[in-house]
């Protein structure tokens, strides 16, 4: 499959006068896990939600799993999966009630949504939880789980906002596993994080400053680059200049 | 003390900067009044009406004068009278009999769908066309309406919509700013400061206690200047009652901060919860005397319905403290009550 | 009462339970004075409970803490003109101006800004520029800066930061932590919370948590010393396959470019990746997330 996750040329959003995302351009390989890095207020978020069909870029061009950002928001929207630290599952609902949910908002037929939702529940150990409120399950399977249902409906693209932020550092690397996983099956992974270890998992990764992306590449060739050990000190050195205040 | 002033200042800068708070704070009493004083009246102005002139002599020619200078009728042209009531273009119609010199006698048709604007129109009718001067052998029924000669609308439901205002005002706002503090986490650091918890409790009702006076004070102009209702009694004691009434909101907004956690729900508690109570039970729209015991006995809990009678005795009727010392009494003991609750219940800690 | 001699923070058999779910467990430790005391662990280890017992806003359903000697419970008047605090959400009034916040917070603690201002001066300096702008228009960066401006303003014997990095990035991480290791010179006794892990190493000592319980707590030389395997870094072309391979025979977890393998020799190593091209091994220091998880696992 040569066809590309996402392109996108020339990408810019303005609030009036303030450049949130600065005229940015790259290209997601299918199947690829890329990380989407940046300091507090780059415009990571900002651009994530153009990607998103969320909201509309106010000048460039983008494609996301091959449909336009402006025109094709709602082709779009049946194609990726979203996950946020802060969007989770509704916690008054059981593991087993959400799973249905939202399998059943991407349109999963009944049959499919019980050998999915079984799949699910036996790959991440939840036999036992399956009937419990997801609010009382501790926070790493809630991540892990809420990670499971995004990808219900194996959407071309999934996009992960600080998915594993503030997880234990075994239950992080549980939840990379599954990223992997998901990579393998043919899932285009999109992934923003502030632990600079995981960035080191992804194949590519883009660091963006001030609303434009500075660099991107392998983390190996930007370590090369940078003449830097770590991804930590490539990402020091790259942010280190960020002139910008409003987060 | 120092340390008071600042909180309060603090306080000011809060409303000052938040639109929403300023609009709840003067948007929202302005509201109310006018549309109580000009929208929601009971009184009839402006109705239309037909006058059919079949003698057209000097004395209906001089009643036809009187009706359509009164401001509550407005005369159409038409002639059909059947047929403007069944188009609904007016309310009511006079007819002037062709011998109308002798017999002293004129037919009125009022809509009865609407049996009680029928009824004052009818009223008012009566009123007008009663003959100038005397005849020795007519008794003229003499009515004065008391307080309200002119039969003022606005003036029933002024103290009414004061007194709505300051409950929905003084315990949204200040619930909303203690649950803000929860919200945004500052309470917490407030709490871990030496500054005594019931000062944080008095420095955020100080604030909100100006600016309930000066929304009492925004009220009582607009009553005046724009819904023409006097203010026939002392204005300290008025002042002091509201300030007393206000009190009490205060507190309850406090204990409804006390309970919830987020601004949302404090906001839906002291907006709904507060007002249909209120309304219901305050008697300026229903008459509590109608009601059956068990609600007579609830309205005697709700701090306005006391408030609504020494506001009305003070301002309408002129009357001084002797008059409303009972309810006074009644509404101080509520005051009291509500605020050594709110200050127990306002937790030195989180949890 | 309080003595000098003994330690700033002491916490003895401390149990939070909040409805079915215990918070933190018979809880016990100390920290001295002048101290950086670092809590290290995920959301839900219990680190907030303890920063609210300690802060007096939470009363422990179990157990005894004193802070600079004073009793949470009984002496909480004392303890809140003695401390300062950071919680773990922005706490500041979004509505006013840096300056506004801060005189408001030297008033609240009956102290002011000229009196204690050397105590701020080099964090404040950065933030200066700013200081007629509203807090909530601030960067996440520098409203830590106001945040830790504001806790320290009244010049605190003890100062308690709940998770003060958590979402800041990696540039304003290191230098909120440059900032407390000055701070940490001026004599003033810092108990801080975090989830990440290589913050671990800043601190003087650390207690690493879990589940409302400490699974170990010590300086961070000596945890990492206790480690009880040799540690290999793994790396080939395939790393996630590597990663597969590997489990199977040993722990192995992933740490940035490399994986790290525990509980096997060397040359075992070497005959389980020989499928892999560009393998490089090389033996390595554990760090503290190395220990973290070998703990947890030990735990579970």
């Amino acid at each position: 499959m040569n066809e590309k996750a996402i392109t996108c040329k020339g990408l810019t959003k303005r609030f009036g006068d303030f450049v949130a995302v600065d005229n940015i351009s790259f290209e997601v390989n299918t199947g690829e896990i890329f990380g989407f890095l940046g300091a507090n207020g780059a415009g990571k978020t900002t651009a994530m939600r153009m990607l998103c069909g969320l909201s509309y870029p106010t000048s460039g061009e983008a494609a996301v799993a091959g449909y336009d950002v402006f025109t094709k928001q709602e082709s779009i929207k049946k194609n990726i999966g979203y996950m946020s630290q802060k969007f989770s599952l509704y916690e008054n609902l059981t593991v087993k009630e959400n799973i249905r949910f939202y399998g059943g908002i991407y349109g999963l037929t009944n049959g499919e949504l019980k050998e999915k939702g079984e799949g699910l529940i036996n790959k991440l150990g939840l036999q036992g939880e399956s009937k419990k409120m997801v609010g009382e399950l501790p926070l790493g399977w809630k991540q892990k789980l809420a990670f499971s249902v995004a990808i219900i409906h194996q959407p071309k693209i999934v996009f992960l906002d600080e998915p594993t932020g503030g997880v234990d550092p075994v239950t992080r690397r549980q939840f990379w596993d599954l990223i992997y996983e998901a990579a393998d099956s043919g899932i285009t992974v999109f992934v923003t994080t502030h632990y600079m270890d995981e960035a080191e998992y992804c194949n590519r990764i883009s660091i963006m400053v001030d609303g434009r992306i500075d660099a991107l590449d392998t983390p190996a060739s930007l370590k090369q680059r940078y003449r830097a050990e770590t991804m930590d000190e490539v990402f020091y050195a790259l942010a280190r200049g960020a002139k910008r205040s409003a987060d | 003390m120092k340390q008071f002033l600042v909180f309060v200042r603090k306080e000011f800068y809060h409303v000052f900067r938040d639109r929403r708070t300023l609009l709840i704070l003067f948007g929202l009493p302005t509201m109310q009044i006018l549309l109580f004083g000009y929208a929601l009246t009971t009184e009839v102005k402006n109705a239309k009406i037909i006058v059919v002139d079949q003698a057209k002599d000097a004395a209906s020619q001089q009643l036809i004068a009187k009706i359509n200078a009164s401001t509550y009728f407005d005369i159409d042209p038409g002639e059909d009278i059947e047929a403007a009531f069944k188009r609904g273009n007016i309310r009511c119609a006079v007819v002037f009999p062709a011998d109308f010199e002798n017999e002293k006698r004129i037919q009125i048709v009022a809509d009865a769908s609407d049996p009680n604007t029928a009824k004052t129109l009818t009223n008012y009718l009566t009123a007008i066309i009663q003959p100038p001067s005397a005849q020795p052998y007519q008794i003229i029924p003499v009515t004065r309406m008391l307080y309200n000669p002119s039969l003022n609308g606005s003036m029933n439901f002024v103290p009414g919509v004061i007194a709505l205002v300051l409950m929905i005002i003084c315990t949204t706002l200040t619930s909303v700013s203690i649950v803000r503090e929860k919200e945004n986490g500052t309470m917490e650091i407030l709490l871990v400061s030496p500054f005594n918890p019931t000062y944080v409790v008095l420095a955020k009702a100080v604030p909100y206690l100006v600016l309930s006076l000066l929304d009492f004070i925004l009220i009582l102009l607009l009553s005046v200047f724009v819904l023409d209702v006097p203010i026939r009694g002392s204005l300290l004691l008025l002042f002091a009652e509201s300030s007393l009434f206000i009190i009490s909101c205060l507190s309850l907004g406090l204990l409804i901060s006390s309970v919830t956690q987020s601004q949302q729900t404090a906001m839906l508690i002291s907006m709904m919860g507060m007002m249909l109570p209120t309304i219901l039970f305050t008697g300026f729209i229903f008459p509590l005397e109608n009601m059956p015991l068990p609600l007579r006995i609830i309205s005697n809990f709700i701090p306005s319905r006391w408030y609504y009678f020494i506001v009305k005795a003070v301002m309408l009727k002129g009357l001084g403290f002797w008059a409303v010392w009972k309810q006074t009494l009644v509404l101080a003991g509520m005051t009291v009550t509500l605020l050594t609750i709110s200050i127990k219940r306002f937790k030195i800690r989180l949890a | 009462m309080p003595q000098q001699s003994s330690d700033a923070v002491i916490l003895t058999n401390i149990t939070k339970t909040y409805g079915e779910t215990t918070a933190v467990k018979d809880l016990s430790f100390s920290v001295k004075h002048g101290e950086l005391f670092g809590l290290i662990g995920p959301d839900g280890a219990g680190k907030s409970t303890i920063f609210r017992i300690l802060t007096t806003l939470l009363l422990a359903d179990a157990g005894v803490a004193t802070v600079d000697g004073y009793d949470v419970v009984k002496d909480y008047r004392e303890i809140r003109k003695r401390v300062g605090y950071m919680p773990g959400k922005f706490s500041l009034y979004q509505d006013l101006t840096v300056e506004e916040n801060l005189h408001f917070f030297a008033t609240l603690f009956g102290t002011t800004v000229k009196e204690n201002y050397s105590m701020i001066k080099e964090i404040y300096e950065q933030i200066a520029p700013f200081k007629t702008r509203r807090a909530g228009k601030l960067s996440g960066g520098m409203k830590q800066k106001l945040a830790l401006c504001c806790a320290l303003i009244h010049r605190p014997e003890v100062l308690f930061l709940d998770e003060p990095t958590t979402g800041v990035d990696a540039v304003s991480r290191k230098e909120f932590w440059e900032m407390l290791q000055r701070l940490k010179q001026q004599g003033i006794t810092i108990v801080v919370s975090t989830p990440y892990m290589d913050e671990a190493d800043l601190c003087e000592r650390i207690a690493l948590m879990q589940s409302g319980s400490i699974l170990s707590i010590d300086t961070p030389a000596a945890i990492k010393h206790a480690y009880p395997d040799e540690l290999y870094a793994v790396k080939s072309a395939n790393m996630h396959q590597l990663l597969k391979d590997i489990r199977q025979y040993a722990s192995c977890y992933a740490f940035g470019e490399y994986l790290h393998v525990s509980g096997i020799s060397e040359n075992a190593l070497a005959g389980y990746v020989k499928g892999h091209t560009d393998v490089i091994i090389k033996k390595v220091a554990p760090g503290i997330e190395d220990c973290f998880i070998r703990l947890l696992l030990k735990h579970e």
